[in-house]
């Protein structure tokens, strides 16, 4: 069983968020940069639990991004990755991201690719899907649940006010949410071993990008809350109904 | 170039996303000075004519058994055909669970650029250019898409449905179907209620209801104002509540119209997953709870004296206008 799990930095989630260079860039200044959560509790501590009942499973970690993403390529092998590549690129959009990652999967021979559902930055919840098609495989996003019994993977997914239960054949893509797994922290042993597990870093492919990012802009702030007597529960009532009109 | 609306559908019937994505769409053409059109996939009880009234000219509809649930592989193989055979150059989804399925393949097997979270319809005079959610809604982005063809996935509850006179012309397409590799063996449906994503009003409790016992007055209040019910993550957590309740950074994002928050701190991470309802209420018996600095009403309070009183004072409204 050869399990791939897709790594990504995000901002803290506590972060600050503001922009620079006439709104073009995310400013970087003393953020603090983790797993994305979705990326780390769910994706990778199922792939480390099936590993924990196969011992024949490996879990190669592959991340898209920077020197600054291996801090977090390190955390995640502490965690229990067993080896890492990163291609070395800034990706600009989740198509750039899913090519570059392709590259990987295509000769990995990998039963089981994880994602996570989404990265809490720019919310693309597309690398997954992207990449199965490139890759030809299926796809199930958003699973809270994954199974494995021999080759047949038994995946819960989420869909509007339910969730769906399905069988699917290895290989496949899967995106990973809330419900997976829970999360860890890594232990002493975790990170000696790490620094020693290979990190391998490779070089991109050329893309031509189809989206650009031209600027971003923050919601203007709230007027401030208009506060209501606890003894006047009616002034509320009135207030969403005639004012707000929502009730 | 008309443009093309996915529709989607669950246990045959159209989602309310999908409305959206129909006015948002029909609109979009307008813009263009074109018209749209819609794919159906899979059996649906009403008659998908009626769907004319979201403004959409012509349904391509496939009735197949094997669509009836979603496998990603097949859907876009056929919604691909339908759009090459039409020669749409602008495809809109709804960005839910099917949306953020279907969208990223389909963008890959048509070259086409794709804007996830779209929030308002795009700007189309000098380029191409939509507005997204990003960094949990904490801002927004710009983003140009520079291929022929493009795929826009428009946020739930971020565009307003509009229906009026008018039944499309519906046309059966006929695809190759081939057999679906994921295999949907059961569905659970919360019946009953409202689906939390999809809902305009939500009412949220957290730790301060002090244990699961006391959510009686909170589903009371939920079914007075027709609302789903959601929760904070540690609520999730303890199990207090089911974990499809969970809002924030790590749970289901929504955009409602109406969002009380009962006994809630209004974490950051939490605020992420709510930030983008229309109107937040708070109600928390401590004045320094953040939460009230992103409401925008407030009570200062003891829960277990304002709910009940809150539900009352709503019955009490409704009877008497
Ligand atoms: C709208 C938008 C605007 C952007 N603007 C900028 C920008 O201004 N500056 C900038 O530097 N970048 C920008 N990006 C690029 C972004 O940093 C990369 O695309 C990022 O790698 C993926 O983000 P995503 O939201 O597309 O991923 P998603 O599709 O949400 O990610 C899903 C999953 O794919 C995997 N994955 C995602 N990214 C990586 C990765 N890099 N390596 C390994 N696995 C990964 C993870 O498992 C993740 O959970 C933007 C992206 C989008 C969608
Ligand atoms: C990476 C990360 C991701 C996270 N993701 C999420 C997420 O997705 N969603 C989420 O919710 N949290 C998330 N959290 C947790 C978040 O930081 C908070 O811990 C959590 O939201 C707090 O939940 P709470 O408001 O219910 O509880 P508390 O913070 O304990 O707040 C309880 C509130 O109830 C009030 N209260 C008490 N008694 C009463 C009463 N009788 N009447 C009225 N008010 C009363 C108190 O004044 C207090 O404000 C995340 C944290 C991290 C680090």
């Amino acid at each position: 069983m050869k399990i791939l799990v897709c790594i990504s930095k995000t901002p803290d989630t506590t972060a600050k968020i503001a922009f620079t260079d006439n709104n073009t860039k995310f400013a970087t200044a003393g953020v603090q940069w983790i797993i994305n959560p979705y990326d780390e509790w769910y994706a990778l501590i199922r792939a480390i639990e099936i590993k924990e009942k196969d011992s024949s499973a490996s879990i190669t970690l592959v991340n898209v991004g920077g020197v600054d993403a291996e801090p977090i390529i390190r955390k995640a092998l502490a965690l229990g990755g067993d080896e890492a590549i990163r291609i070395s690129h800034d990706p600009q959009e989740s198509y750039d991201t899913a090519v570059q990652i392709s590259a990987i999967a295509k000769d990995g021979g990998f039963d089981l690719i994880l994602t996570g559902r989404e990265t809490i930055d720019y919310l693309g919840s597309s690398v997954g899907g992207m990449l199965s098609e490139m890759l030809d495989l299926p796809y199930v996003a958003m699973a809270t649940k994954l199974e494995l019994t021999g080759k047949t993977a038994t995946v819960t997914r989420e869909i509007e006010g339910g969730v769906e239960i399905c069988e699917v054949e290895l290989p496949v893509v899967i995106s990973c949410q809330k419900g997976m797994a829970e999360a860890r922290i890594p232990n002493m042993r975790g990170i000696m071993a790490a620094r020693t597990k290979p990190l391998k870093v490779v070089e991109p492919i050329a893309v031509e990008a189809m989206t650009s990012t031209l600027s971003f802009e923050l919601p203007p702030p709230k007027a401030g809350v208009k506060l209501v007597d606890a003894d006047n529960v009616e002034e509320l009532v009135r207030l969403l109904h005639d004012e707000a009109k929502v009730i | 170039m008309p443009v093309l609306v996915f529709i989607d559908q669950s246990e045959g019937q159209v989602k309310k996303a999908s409305l959206e994505a129909l006015t948002y769409g029909a609109k979009l053409a307008e813009q263009l000075g074109t018209h749209a059109e819609g794919v159906l996939l899979g059996k649906v009880t009403e008659d998908p004519s009626l769907l004319g009234k979201y403004g959409v000219k012509k349904i391509h509809h496939v009735d197949h058994d094997e669509l009836t649930h979603l496998d990603s592989q097949v859907y876009t193989k056929v919604i691909a055909e339908v759009a090459t055979s039409m020669g749409a150059k602008l495809i809109i989804f709804s960005n839910n669970a099917d949306g953020k399925t279907i969208a990223p393949r389909l963008s890959v097997k048509l070259k086409a650029a794709l804007v996830t979270g779209a929030i308002a319809l795009p700007e189309t005079g000098d380029g191409f250019m939509v507005r997204k959610n990003v960094f949990s809604g904490k801002a927004f982005a710009n983003i140009s898409l520079k291929t022929d063809i493009k795929i826009i996935a428009l946020n739930p509850n971020a565009y307003k449905i509009v229906s009026g006179e008018g039944t499309a012309e519906v046309v059966s397409f006929a695809a190759q179907i081939e057999s679906p590799k994921v295999k949907v063996t059961q569905t659970d449906k919360i019946t009953g209620s409202v689906p939390l994503s999809e809902a305009e009003r939500v009412v949220s409790a957290g730790r301060g209801l002090k244990g699961p016992e006391n959510w009686g007055m909170i589903e009371e209040l939920a079914e007075e104002l027709n609302a789903a019910l959601a929760c904070s993550r540690p609520v999730a957590d303890t199990n207090w509540r089911p974990h499809h309740e969970h809002v924030g950074q790590t749970g289901l994002a929504i955009a409602p119209n109406l969002y009380i928050a009962i006994g809630i701190s209004g974490a950051i991470q939490h605020l992420a997953g709510v930030n983008r309802s229309k109107v937040i209420v708070v109600i928390n018996k401590d004045a320094e709870a953040p939460f009230f600095k992103a409401a925008d009403y407030g009570i200062v309070g003891d829960a277990f004296e304002i709910v009940p009183k809150l539900t009352a004072a709503i019955k009490n409204k409704k009877a008497n206008g």
